[in-house]
């Protein structure tokens, strides 16, 4: 007989192979268990039209944490992320912004624009540097409760304290503005280009279901903008591959340290036998016994669907109920046949390689959010568009593409449900719009696949369609994420732990949840 | 297509034809020749004993101008511009409100009420954002004005029979209008290599023909258009700091040891508490009275200890081909006390030199320290002693026509 698994990871997300990954490199047996047939979870690669890869969901990458990277030796596992340098933001009025990468050209096009913001861009940078160092402790930190009394987070807490002190009235007082504000007031604090102000906004309300002008999105702004302040400060890239690259890669890594990764394993619920989880029993019906399970979907899922409620506290049940999803996000996936020629800059070039944001003026995006707020897609979105065989040709067929569009807002509540009907009724509002900019988009587009909140919560498992677990918002961060006091990756039930995004430090491809929680399960497996 | 160019000058057409070596370098947005031969050496030797032609339109230039434009100016940097007649030219840093240098730059007096301002980055915000409720216009004119800078010796024979202007009593930086082969110029008696030389500021769509009166007339004067490594040589030997390189900017330092005050980096005599008040003046007169922790000295490389070390691997000295612009670290035994941000070895002078940051207590001329050089991939100690800037400071700098009066009532660099 083989020895027991250590463990079992309910959900091959790239949260749960992090996990495993690490668990397998403490020298455990672990266990991966994946409904889909495929590993990935939001983080995917697919060849849904013959010849061409869509990274069906996220699209590209900068939160992954480097240490994981690192420690994990993603980069013999096949991973390799390529630079996204550039955003272009086509305007109604034939003009457009474009924010280079390079320092110059970005002088030169805000001189263009709006020539007070040359200087303000470079202050608004140290300034966004600053408040990310000044978070940046908490984001490798085990989340204290600052309502806790226990040792621990007392020390965690009087660490954090005394960080926020040494910050100095001045940062802390900045902070405290990103705390509060939305990304639109904060934004107007610097800049005077619109749609400056308007892309950069639109990090801040991604994954939420909040408007730029909604108090709070100015820290999501910040959680983004954070990327990597270890390495190259901010800078997006594109997994080469596509997504699914980089779970792939993780993967390869997890198995090379022993860890068996099964798919089209879906499992049903968690089995508990006098208050310790013990294993799972998939759908099928077969039942797997592991010293330790964990849970790599979202809070919903880890505790209302897997386990039987009778097992949670009352106040647990009710933060899981106030956690909020609210999914917003669509996303469109073109095969193309050439290029989209846009008006605003003619033929091709380095702009295709970069991102095209769909964000004109801050009024643009309020105006999408208003559609959404009561019930309906927005009629003309805030999208996020990128050409992944521009950077990488692997993607598509030699001189053909694949065009990625991440859209908002799309509410998973749409009024009267969603439909096939609503979701191509969606796909043209997103095609539509966007020829306006290109008008040869129609013609070059030889397959489409849209993808509703509806449509991530059926395929990829994701809560009513939330690309981050839940809302990326203030008061479900840090210590209050998933619920108050079960924030440390631990559960009512002893030996079952959750390591999804639902967990501190959020969503996006990141791999915090992931690596934190292994260390809390290796902590408690070292103590008892 | 993309507009994925860097900007260029108005005297690219020109410049641009002569580069042998296509060594194309950053400068503020523009693309510039670091050297338009295939080495700086007969550049640098033209600012030294005939003239360089050099391109500095990358320069920031704003117009102030109205019946404030006084007062905004000093209230922006700590020296006194008041003091400015029309016709003179400042040299001057300037600070936030903690004292820290933000940029550094000069002020021209064109008018009663119009001055013109250069910097090395942009500073229309801060210039906007000091002008609250002041009756002044402030307009960019960093594209539309082109600047060449002619350095050296033989500088003031090649305008005085090119230019219509009053070149030959034209004063250290003082400043003339005039006209080159009919076009409007003006010529101020300044630059950033410590020889004589005027700097030219002309309408940029008038620059080609200006360049080439000026190439057309040095041709008898051992005129050579110099590129930036050749300017950057010679302004090591006159003393003079360089934003980014000797220090970080008060706007884009992120923490406290990347601040300097003008007293840290040598501009005390830049800064007057006595004017009245002016941004950051009451950290400068807190600093003044407890005296500034750092110095920025010059230094010296010994150039018997250099030769030692070399020798120990069977070697002759190596010297840098080009000026330097990385950290250096300086120590007294084991302790570091400074550290170097730029270095050359000057050819005039025949010495291996550098600009330093040094705590206060080692900045006295004469005082023995070391530097870090590596010999052979190893790292050494070689002596270095602080001596007084600038290092290359000949009279004629300063000095009046031959036959005209000194003329020394200068700027204080
Ligand atoms: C459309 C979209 C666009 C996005 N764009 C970006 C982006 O560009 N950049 C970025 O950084 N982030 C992006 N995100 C967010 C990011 O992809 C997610 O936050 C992250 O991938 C979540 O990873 P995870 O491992 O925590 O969970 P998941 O990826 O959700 O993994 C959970 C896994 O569990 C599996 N599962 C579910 N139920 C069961 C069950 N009962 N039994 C077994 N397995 C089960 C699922 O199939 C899934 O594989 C996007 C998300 C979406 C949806």
């Amino acid at each position: 007989m083989t020895r027991p698994y250590d463990a079992i990871i309910i959900g091959a997300g790239h949260n749960g192979l992090v996990t495993a990954a690490y668990l397998g490199r403490a020298g455990k047996r672990v266990l991966v268990l994946e409904r889909r047939h495929l590993v990935g979870g939001a983080a995917v690669t697919e060849e849904i039209f013959p010849g061409f890869k869509y990274s069906v969901f996220s699209y590209v990458v900068s939160l992954l944490r480097p240490d994981i990277i690192r420690e994990l030796d993603l980069a013999s596992h096949g991973l390799q992320i390529l630079p996204l340098e550039s955003t272009l933001t086509p305007l109604p009025n034939g003009d457009y912004f474009m924010a280079w990468g390079d320092h110059d050209l970005a002088r030169q096009e805000l001189q263009r624009h709006a020539p007070r913001d040359v200087e303000a861009y470079d202050e608004f940078g140290r300034l966004m540097h600053h408040m990310a160092m000044a978070v940046r402790p908490i984001l490798g930190m085990i989340p204290p409760d600052p309502t806790s009394l226990s040792p621990g987070d007392l020390k965690s807490l009087l660490k954090l304290g005394k960080h926020f002190h040494d910050l100095g009235p001045e940062r802390f007082h900045m902070l405290y503005r990103l705390m509060t504000m939305s990304s639109a007031d904060f934004l107007e604090d610097w800049f005077e280009c619109e749609p400056l102000k308007a892309t950069k906004s639109a990090s801040g309300i991604i994954g939420t279901f909040l408007g730029p002008r909604s108090p709070g999105t100015a820290y999501v702004l910040m959680h983004h903008y954070m990327g990597d302040i270890d390495g190259a400060f901010r800078a997006w890239g594109f997994a080469r591959g596509g997504t699914g690259a980089i779970s792939e890669a993780i993967a390869g890594a997890a198995r090379a340290a022993g860890v068996e990764i099964r798919t089209e394993a879906s499992v049903e619920r968690v089995m508990v036998e006098r208050g310790k989880a013990v294993g799972v029993a998939l759908e099928d019906g077969t039942e797997i016994r592991a010293r330790t399970v964990v849970s790599a979907l979202d809070p919903r899922r880890t505790f209302l669907q897997l386990l039987d409620q009778s097992l949670l506290p009352d106040d647990l049940i009710d933060g899981l109920r106030r956690y909020r999803y609210r999914g917003s996000s669509g996303k469109v996936n073109l095969a193309l046949s050439e290029l989209p020629n846009f008006t605003c800059m003619p033929g091709p070039g380095a702009h295709l390689a970069g991102a095209i944001s769909i964000s004109p003026s801050i009024d643009y995006l309020e105006r999408a959010y208003d559609d959404a707020k009561y019930g309906e897609f927005s009629r003309r979105p805030f999208m996020d568009c990128i050409f992944p065989s521009v950077i990488d040709p692997g993607m598509a067929p030699p001189g053909q593409h694949v065009m990625s569009i991440f859209v908002q807002y799309a509410p998973y509540d749409l009024n009267g449900g969603w439909t096939d009907a609503k979701r191509e009724a969606f796909g043209d509002a997103v095609i539509d719009t966007l020829a306006e900019y290109a008008p040869n988009l129609k013609s070059a587009i030889l397959h489409r696949q849209v993808i509703t909140p509806k449509d991530i919560e059926d395929i990829a498992g994701l809560t009513e369609g939330n690309i981050f677990h839940g809302e990326l918002a203030l008061n479900q961060l840090f210590f209050l994420r998933p619920a108050a006091r079960w924030a440390k990756y631990r559960t009512p039930v002893k030996r079952y732990y959750q390591c999804g995004s639902g967990t501190h430090p959020g969503g996006g491809i990141m791999g915090a949840s992931g690596r934190l929680a292994a260390r809390e399960i290796l902590a408690d497996w070292r103590g008892s | 297509m993309t507009p994925l160019q860097l900007n260029t000058t108005p005297f690219h057409q020109r410049t641009a034809a002569l580069a042998q070596g296509h060594a194309w370098r950053r400068w503020a947005g523009h693309a510039v020749l670091g050297c338009y031969q295939l080495h700086h050496d007969r550049e640098y030797a033209a600012i030294r004993s005939g003239s360089g032609l050099i391109d500095v339109s990358p320069l920031y230039k704003y117009l102030i101008h109205g019946r404030d434009a006084c007062r905004l100016l000093n209230r922006i940097v700590p020296r006194n511009v008041a003091k400015c007649q029309v016709g003179r030219v400042l040299y001057t840093p300037w600070c936030d409100s903690h004292g820290k240098v933000i940029d550094d730059g000069t002020i021209s007096r064109l008018g009663e009420k119009t001055y013109r301002l250069t910097s090395a980055d942009p500073n229309i915000r801060w210039l906007t954002d000091n002008a609250g409720g002041m009756d002044v216009v402030i307009e960019d004119v960093s594209r539309s004005l082109g600047a060449v800078a002619l350095q050296g010796p033989t500088a003031r024979d090649i305008l005085a029979r090119v230019a219509d202007a009053e070149v030959e009593s034209l004063r250290y930086f003082h400043l003339t209008e005039g006209t080159i082969r009919g076009i409007p110029v003006t010529i101020s008696r300044t630059g950033y290599t410590g020889d004589l030389g005027y700097e030219i500021w002309v309408a940029a769509d008038r620059a080609v023909p200006l360049w080439d009166a000026l190439v057309e007339t040095g041709a008898d004067y051992g005129l050579l258009p110099a590129g930036i490594l050749a300017l950057d040589v010679a302004r090591i030997e006159a003393g003079l700091l360089m934003i980014d390189v000797d220090y970080v900017s008060a706007h884009r330092a992120l923490i406290d040891s990347q601040f300097s005050s003008p007293y840290e980096l040598n501009l005390g005599w830049t800064v007057n508490l006595e004017k009245g008040p002016f941004n950051g003046r009451d950290a400068l007169v807190a600093e003044h009275r407890h005296g500034p922790t750092w110095a920025f000295v010059g230094i010296e490389v010994d150039w018997e200890g250099l030769i030692e070390l070399y020798a120990a691997v069977g070697l002759p000295p190596q010297l840098p081909t080009t000026a330097w612009r990385i950290s250096v670290p300086l120590y007294v035994g084991r302790t570091q006390v400074g550290y170097a941000t730029s270095g050359c070895w000057s050819p005039v002078l025949k010495k291996y030199i550098a600009l330093a940051h040094v705590e206060t207590r080692f900045a006295a001329p004469g005082t023995a320290i070391e530097m870090e050089v590596t010999v052979e991939h190893h790292r050494r100690p070689v002596a270095v002693t602080v001596v007084k800037t600038p290092f290359f400071d000949p009279e004629r700098k300063k000095a009046g026509a031959a036959g005209q009066r000194g003329s020394g009532a200068g700027d204080g660099t």
